[in-house]
């Protein structure tokens, strides 16, 4: 007797209910992700992936500019030294957080509905950190000279400092993204393996068997995989936090009212996994209809992704309403005064943007009927990450556009350069991941088939079980 | 590279490789297999099955060594760098500070730490594993392609002590198994 849906969900013998839908069996599940990367190219993905390499083109013309001419083609100058370049470096290296927690946190908390999404997650982990790199390594003027900030002394025999928190976010963010490539790519070995058996041109299978590592799926290699994909998650969970911490410190260590703040390093990292999660929802939303895959990534984890949203868009919110009172009860009039700046100030449109966006808008999350419906949770996950965007420029630009003295007050204005660079780089993570659900399977396939009930060994499909089904 | 060929068996005969349905299919004939005493063989599936590994009788992984001996070795490195950059190759005050202000030193001892723990993780595995190994008999099996899909599969290998080329398959086949194939070296 065949399970329909509905009698899957309503089993009182199986619990809760199957994380994927229409109960496939294994091959049907490498078939729909594989068969993804194996059709010919759909016209659908030349419209994503065209405007995506036209963005990176800009990018490239905006990036040569900058180094030909210098960074006055910015908007940036004293009192504002920092705008949009590290609001940019914020930015993404916050997006990229949600797919370590998924694939990461989740995994070490048994949550298996993660499998649906965890591999497109880390994708966009790889991806978001490589925009991220890209602005400090722009950002410092003399490009050439960026090799100091490796560990290395230049030519006058200087060292690098070490107790700066500048150091150790280049430590903390490039080591972030070795990690996330090494966990990327253990976990997709088997799936590479699984193109290459497919693989039905020569050069499809030498690609994919190539990095394959010639695996044989073998229990005595699961064994050790296995183990190395926990320690992998193990490590990358206190990672994924000390990255965003450190982030944060390269505000918090300095002096400056509004950013010399202790609560900084959790709420940044709070932040990181709202924005990670909203652009995650955003790429799932459009890959799950793009690929057929609504059976594999359900409402039900639309509906998780939502929660997790709102728990983080919450602890958000809490950390500016706390970071306000401090400002208040610290008794430092120059706290108070750049806190009274950003709702009331000059920056007032940015404030209140961040505020409706990261505070209010997640709040329709506490409403099913929200959770559920896909054209709400496309239009929230972008609102998001406006609001997100929004989030740094605020800590970054009104903290520095007032300082101490009034004569040198001033007011950024982004130039076209600024915004080419930030759309820019949306055309790199756009590019990157057009390429990834392109020409590498983008769901864990090898994961996935461990969630489906008949992949437990005392799992018994005999006819005693079809009677209770029946029965129930 | 002789430690890659001496993984594999000498003879004529790499083994046998038996197909089975289900993962309970293999989960049980496994036990069989192991009780009746092989050494070198080993089962493929397509995903990790849920305590396959206590039906083959394996032992515990020793990867988590590996990796705890790289992070030490990372966060040691990690930290003799700075303390050595900070107060002898280029010792300067800031802030007022020691040259040796170790907890400014911690954020990227940790860094490295985790680098080093998770190379090791990453390469200790392919090592136990010993891959990359692009080629081996196993893949001249056509039924064996879809063990990355959706078969199940115990391999024996011909130089196990209690392989039989006559009885072993025999035994794979009472297990429940849907094809056997003798494979050459």
């Amino acid at each position: 007797m065949a399970q329909t849906e509905a009698e899957l969900l309503d089993n009182p013998v199986a619990g809760n209910p199957p994380l994927i839908l229409r109960s496939p069996d294994f091959h049907s599940i490498t078939d729909v992700v594989a068969g993804a990367v194996e059709r010919k190219t759909p016209i659908g993905w030349w419209f994503f992936f065209l405007p995506a390499v036209a963005l990176l083109a800009l990018l490239g013309a905006a990036v040569s500019w900058l180094f030909w001419e210098g960074i006055g083609v910015w908007g940036l100058n004293i009192p504002v030294g920092w705008a949009w370049d590290i609001t940019n470096f914020v930015f993404w290296v916050g997006i990229g957080h949600a797919g370590t927690l998924i694939s990461a946190i989740l995994f070490l908390f048994r949550q298996k509905w993660r499998t649906s999404i965890n591999r497109a997650a880390e994708a966009m982990t790889i991806f978001a950190v490589m925009c991220a790199l890209l602005f400090p390594g722009i950002h410092v003027g003399r490009v050439w000279l960026a090799y100091w900030l490796a560990p290395i002394p230049n030519q006058m025999g200087v060292w690098p400092n070490f107790r700066s928190p500048l150091l150790w976010d280049v430590f903390a963010v490039s080591v972030y993204g070795t990690v996330s490539v090494l966990f990327w790519y253990v976990g997709l070995i088997p799936d590479l393996a699984t193109m290459r058996d497919r693989a039905k041109t020569p050069i499809r299978r030498f690609a994919y068997g190539l990095f394959a590592l010639g695996w044989r799926g073998s229990v005595r290699q699961w064994h050790h995989y296995e183990v190395a994909y926990l320690v992998l998650a193990g490590l990358a969970t206190p990672l994924v936090l000390s990255v965003h911490s450190v982030v944060s410190m390269d505000f918090a260590v300095s002096v400056l009212p509004g950013w010399h703040t202790t609560i900084f390093p959790p709420y940044f990292v709070a932040g990181a996994i709202f924005s990670g999660f909203a652009m995650v929802m955003t790429l799932m939303l459009i890959c799950r209809v793009a690929f057929r895959l609504e059976h594999i990534i359900t409402m039900r984890h639309l509906d998780l992704m939502a929660k997790i949203m709102l728990v983080t868009g919450s602890m958000v919110g809490y950390a500016y309403a706390t970071e306000f009172f401090t400002s208040w009860y610290s008794g430092n009039p120059y706290e108070f005064f750049t806190f009274k700046n950003r709702a009331l100030g000059p920056y007032a449109w940015a404030y209140w943007t961040m505020i409706t966006c990261n505070v209010i808008s997640p709040q329709l999350f506490w409403f099913k009927k929200v959770r559920t419906s896909i054209p709400a949770l496309f239009v929230l996950s972008i609102v998001v990450n406006i609001g997100m965007w929004f989030e740094r420029f605020v800590i970054i630009v009104t903290s520095l556009h007032r300082d101490f003295l009034p004569s040198s007050w001033g007011y950024f204005r982004p130039t076209i350069w600024d915004v080419s660079c930030l759309i820019g780089s949306f055309g790199l993570f756009f590019t990157m991941f057009c390429l990834f659900v392109r020409f590498l399977p983008m769901v864990a396939t090898a994961e996935v088939k461990t969630v489906l009930p008949q992949a437990d060994p005392h799992y018994h499909r005999g006819p005693e079980r079809e009677l209770r089904i029946g029965a129930s | 590279m002789p430690f890659l060929v001496n993984q594999l068996p000498t003879g004529p005969y790499f083994g046998i490789v038996a197909e089975f349905q289900t993962p309970a299919d293999l989960f049980h004939a496994c036990e069989r297999v192991r009780d009746a005493g092989f050494t070198r063989w080993d089962a493929h599936t397509p995903f990790p099955v849920h305590g396959l590994e206590g039906a083959m009788g394996l032992k515990r992984s020793r990867l988590p060594w590996i990796v705890l001996v790289a992070g030490l070795t990372g966060a040691t490195l990690g930290f003799l760098l700075q303390l050595w950059v900070h107060t002898t190759a280029y010792p300067l005050v800031i802030s007022g500070k020691p040259y040796n202000s170790w907890p400014a030193f911690i954020p990227i001892t940790f860094e490295l730490g985790v680098l080093f723990a998770a190379f090791g993780a990453v390469f200790g595995m392919l090592g136990l594993n010993r891959l990359p190994m692009h080629h081996h008999p196993l893949f001249r099996s056509k039924v064996f392609e879809r063990v990355t899909d959706d078969a199940f599969f115990i391999s024996i290998e011909s130089w196990d002590p209690r392989f039989d080329a006559a009885a072993t398959p025999k035994l794979l086949e009472s297990l429940g198994a849907r094809s056997v194939e003798l494979l050459e070296s």
